[in-house]
């Protein structure tokens, strides 16, 4: 078993899209696809984000760090939020993903493994530290 | 040509793993709904085997459809219709049957507002419902504890005889035998496809529990394997049983799901860089899984909230949690613990509790009393076994008595059966000075 992030990833047009939408219609499928997920065993955490133009965009692209308000004009896809579930394999978690509650163009879900633990030397004193990290702060 | 067909091949491995992913998600839903259109659940598992079957050439040959959850339930219905027509000398049964599907179809029409095309899944109280009269089926009492396990683990878990034969490394036709002669069984006995009554459903529930620690603990003896390692039966058996807690929240369901979290959190650990079993006495803490002692307290504390009380599992749980919550060996909560295992000790009273008690009590008030505790055990049903000899070396160590200490472990070593733990013995022996 491992866990899998999966992404949720739209356009500015699709996002757009799904704001038209009845919220409360929206509240209830996506209520509805977590509670699926709970019921299943595989959820393990999720975020949802709130509107982009609310945030900020750190760039490093030039030699000093630029700050931008808002979704950045060159991004393409803004990210939305996150599942993390704990499946068998990688199939598994792209099947999830395909139940998910979203339409429209541009919206996607990407879906990556979470690295564990056992991905990193465990004899790297930084990698030891992060472990006692973890525990401190009680995360994953 | 040679390229050609390796691609092919290659997708058809895809396919395959597709499959097995959509059966994995949606297989307990629809063996579910097949038994409760059918009233057999022998008949629903077979049909819902040959429409994954028939996924398995069709998926990869046409893509996967829209609904996979939906085609799979509608081709089982469709396999369950042809078996009945051919069971023709099954009237009764067949007309019983109809009506249902007639009934059903009219409900998912009413619901969905869609024509009654017979490929809904029902709604969500029912498919509840009916996932876990399949857990109390499955682990019936009248099948033997492996025939529960794989039935378990293929119709509410959703894995292949292949990959069940993988994980208890035998033979693919042993398991398919295994599975066959449970249906068999279960159809003999006329065990119908229902949630037990409430006079039963303790009782029935136990059996339920128990299964899922014995997948658990198959799983957390571990050895490297391939797609489904033994590992994963443990993951599994967590998983089931959060599914389980969502359709019967009660105080022993969260008591196992928090123990088997909060044993699982010790796994990173429990082993050497060499492979070599690492006791919990010398693990190194920081590698323990937060996230499954968070989980595992938190399913700990919804036990004690419901007040009446923790059952076996959720005293195991709470000895567990000393543990997790311990900085070190040192700084546990011995006394507790004790208590704990008293607790423990009049509700499934077992030698192994008693001798866990004793080891408690010379942690909590010294080895002079641990050994006093130790020596109440004799002449029962742990002589003959290496548990109460390496206990009393151990405690003698302590205390300085290094001859007899000595004696004890080597004893203790002639005694046990596992190769690894023999040479941990052999080594506590060679190590006295």
């Amino acid at each position: 078993m491992s866990k899998y992030m999966l992404i949720m990833r739209g356009s500015e047009e699709g996002y757009e899209k799904f704001e038209e939408m009845d919220f409360t219609e929206v509240i209830a499928a996506m209520g509805r696809y977590n509670e699926e997920m709970v019921n299943a065993g595989v959820l393990v955490a999720g975020e949802g984000l709130s509107d982009a133009s609310e945030g900020a965009v750190v760039d490093f692209s030039s030699e000093t760090p630029v700050v931008t308000d808002g979704p950045y004009g060159e991004v393409k896809e803004l990210f939305n939020g996150f599942w993390i579930v704990d499946v068998a394999s990688k199939e598994e978690a792209v099947e999830w993903a395909k139940k998910a509650p979203l339409s429209g163009p541009g919206n996607k879900i990407e879906i990556r493994r979470v690295n564990g633990v056992e991905d990193f030397p465990q004899d790297n004193e930084w990698i030891q530290k992060e472990t006692a990290w973890r525990k401190e702060l009680g995360t994953e | 040509m040679a390229q050609g067909a390796r691609d092919r091949v290659t997708g058809d491995d895809a396919g395959r793993r597709t499959v097995e992913a959509v059966w994995r998600i949606e297989s307990a839903r629809i063996v579910g709904a097949l038994a409760r259109y059918t009233h057999d659940f022998a008949l629903a598992e077979d049909v819902a085997q040959e429409a994954l079957a028939e996924a398995l050439v069709a998926w990869p040959r046409d893509g996967v459809p829209r609904n996979p959850a939906g085609w799979l339930l509608a081709t089982g219905r469709r396999r369950a219709i042809d078996a009945f027509r051919r069971h023709t000398a099954l009237d009764e049964r067949y007309a019983a049957f109809a009506h249902d599907l007639d009934e059903g179809e009219a409900t998912s029409g009413a619901q969905g507002g869609a024509p009654a095309s017979g490929n809904q899944i029902p709604d969500p109280e029912r498919i509840d419902d009916d996932v876990l009269a399949l857990m109390f089926v499955a682990c019936h009492p009248v099948l033997s504890r492996e025939a529960r396990v794989a039935l378990t683990l293929r119709v509410v878990g959703g894995l292949t005889t292949e990959e069940l034969a993988r994980a208890f490394l035998v033979p693919v036709p042993t398991m398919q035998a295994r599975i066959t002669r449970a249906k068999k069984t279960l159809a003999a006995a006329r065990v119908p496809f229902e949630v037990p009554e409430p006079g039963d459903r303790a009782e029935r529930l136990g059996s339920v529990l128990t299964v899922l620690y014995v997948i658990f603990t198959e799983g957390s003896t571990a050895t490297a394997g391939d797609s489904w390692m033994r590992a994963d039966l443990a993951r599994e058996a967590i998983r089931l049983t959060r599914v389980l807690m969502r359709l019967a929240p009660e105080p022993e369901v969260y008591g196992l799901l928090a123990l088997l979290e909060l044993t699982a959190a010790r796994f990173p650990a429990r082993t050497g860089p060499d492979g070599a079993p690492v006791l919990l006495a010398d693990q190194d803490r920081r590698r323990w899984d937060r996230g499954a002692i968070r989980r595992g307290r938190a399913a700990l504390a919804r036990a004690v909230a419901q007040g009446r009380g923790l059952g076996a599992y959720g005293l195991q749980a709470a000895i567990a949690e000393c543990h997790a919550v311990a900085p070190s060996v040192d700084e546990t909560d011995w006394e507790r613990i004790v208590v704990l295992y008293e607790a423990l000790g009049r509700l499934a009273p077992s030698p192994v509790v008693e001798l866990n008690r004793a080891v408690a009590v010379s942690m909590a008030q010294g080895p002079e009393a641990g050994l006093v505790a130790v020596e109440r055990l004799a002449g029962g049903a742990l002589d003959g076994s290496y548990l109460l000899p390496s206990v009393r070396g151990e405690l003698l160590a302590r205390l300085g008595r290094t001859a007899e200490a000595r004696g004890e472990l080597l004893r203790a070593a002639e005694l046990c059966g596992n190769g690894a733990e023999r040479a941990v013995l052999e080594g506590k022996a060679a190590g006295l000075v």
